[in-house]
C-alpha cells in the first residue's frame, strides 16, 4: 500500500463530513429519526398513509443539492469510469444489500456508529470489508 | 414543518457529500483501493459526520420529544444476524464495483449524470426485487415484523 498524498483532501473531507454529520443532526433533533438514505428511499416502495411527504422531501433533498450548487458554482468533479452494465450490477447488488442489511453508509456507517449501536458497527464492518475486497478484486486480480 | 425539517436535512446532507468527495465516485474507489494509491480522505468524511452526529445522538439520548415535539424514532434491535451480515456483504461488493452508496446516487441525479441515473434506477430495481421475495416470503397482508 502507497499513500496517495496528491489525491489527499483532508480539509474538505473534515468539513464535509461535518456538514453530513449536521444533517443528521438536523433530522434527529427535529423530526427524530435516522438519516438513513436506502431506508428512507426503500420505505417509498410500499407507500403507506402519512409516511409519504417527509420521505419523498429527504430524497428531493438529495437531488436538490446538486442543482442550487450547480446555479452558484461550478459543482466539484464527479468522474465516473464504471462501464454501465457493471454499474447497473452494482446498483442492483446496492439495492437489494442495504434493504437487507437494513441500512448503508448514511444509517449505519454514519448515524449507526455515531450512536455505537453494535448492529450499525457490525454491518459498517462488513460492508467496508466487502468494498475492499470487491476493488481489490477488480483492481488487483482481474486487473481492469 | 417536519416536511420542510426533512427537506433541510436532505439537502444539507447533500452538500456535505458534494463538499467532503463523497459524491465523487472515482475518489470513492481511490479510498477502498488498499493495494493500490490509497486516498484516505473518506476516512476523514466519516471522522467528520461521527464527531458531530454523536454529539447529536448524545443530546437526543434521554429525550422523548425532538424540539419540534415529534416523537423520537431511532431503533433499538441490537441483534446482528445473517440478514444483517449478508446483506451488507452485498451491498458492500456493490458499493465497491460502482464506489457508489445510496445518498450519493441521488445526489448524482441530481448533478445530471446519465451513468448515475442508470444506478439509481438499478438501485430502485434492487429495492422492487427485495420487495418482490419479501412479499412471496409473507404471503397475505401479515404485518411486517418490527422489532
Amino acid at each position: 500500500m502507497s499513500i496517495a498524498w496528491n489525491a489527499f483532501t483532508p480539509a474538505s473531507a473534515l468539513i464535509g463530513g461535518a456538514i453530513i454529520g449536521a444533517a443528521v443532526a438536523l433530522f434527529v433533533v427535529l423530526n427524530g429519526r435516522i438519516a438513513g438514505v436506502s431506508g428512507i428511499l426503500g420505505g417509498l416502495a410500499r407507500p403507506q398513509a402519512g409516511d409519504i411527504s417527509w420521505r419523498v422531501a429527504f430524497v428531493a433533498g438529495l437531488i436538490a443539492a446538486p442543482l442550487a450548487w450547480g446555479l452558484l458554482a461550478a459543482l466539484p468533479e464527479i468522474r465516473v469510469d464504471t462501464s454501465v452494465p457493471v454499474l447497473v450490477a452494482a446498483g442492483l447488488l446496492v439495492g437489494v444489500g442495504t434493504r437487507y442489511g437494513g441500512g448503508c453508509t448514511s444509517g449505519h456507517g454514519v448515524c449507526g456508529v455515531s450512536r455505537a449501536s453494535p448492529r450499525s458497527v457490525a454491518a459498517t464492518l462488513a460492508f467496508m470489508a466487502a468494498g475492499f475486497a470487491t476493488v481489490y478484486v477488480v483492481r488487483h486480480l482481474i486487473g481492469s | 414543518m417536519y416536511t420542510a425539517a426533512s427537506f433541510a436535512a436532505g439537502f444539507v446532507f447533500g452538500l456535505g457529500l458534494l463538499v467532503s468527495g463523497m459524491a465523487n465516485p472515482a475518489k470513492v474507489l481511490g479510498f477502498l483501493d488498499l493495494a493500490g494509491a490509497w486516498d484516505p480522505t473518506l476516512a476523514l468524511v466519516m471522522a467528520g459526520a461521527v464527531a458531530v452526529g454523536a454529539a447529536a445522538f448524545a443530546f437526543m439520548k434521554k429525550r422523548k420529544r425532538t424540539l419540534l415535539g415529534a416523537p423520537v424514532l431511532i431503533p433499538s434491535p441490537r441483534r446482528i444476524d445473517t440478514r444483517l451480515i449478508l446483506g451488507s456483504l452485498v451491498f458492500g461488493v456493490g458499493w465497491g464495483l460502482a464506489g457508489i452508496c445510496p445518498g450519493p446516487a441521488l445526489v448524482l441525479a441530481g448533478a445530471g449524470s446519465a451513468k448515475g441515473l442508470a444506478f439509481l434506477a438499478a438501485m430502485i430495481a434492487g429495492n422492487g426485487v427485495f420487495e418482490f421475495l419479501e412479499k412471496r416470503k409473507r404471503p397475505v397482508a401479515a404485518p411486517a415484523p418490527h422489532a
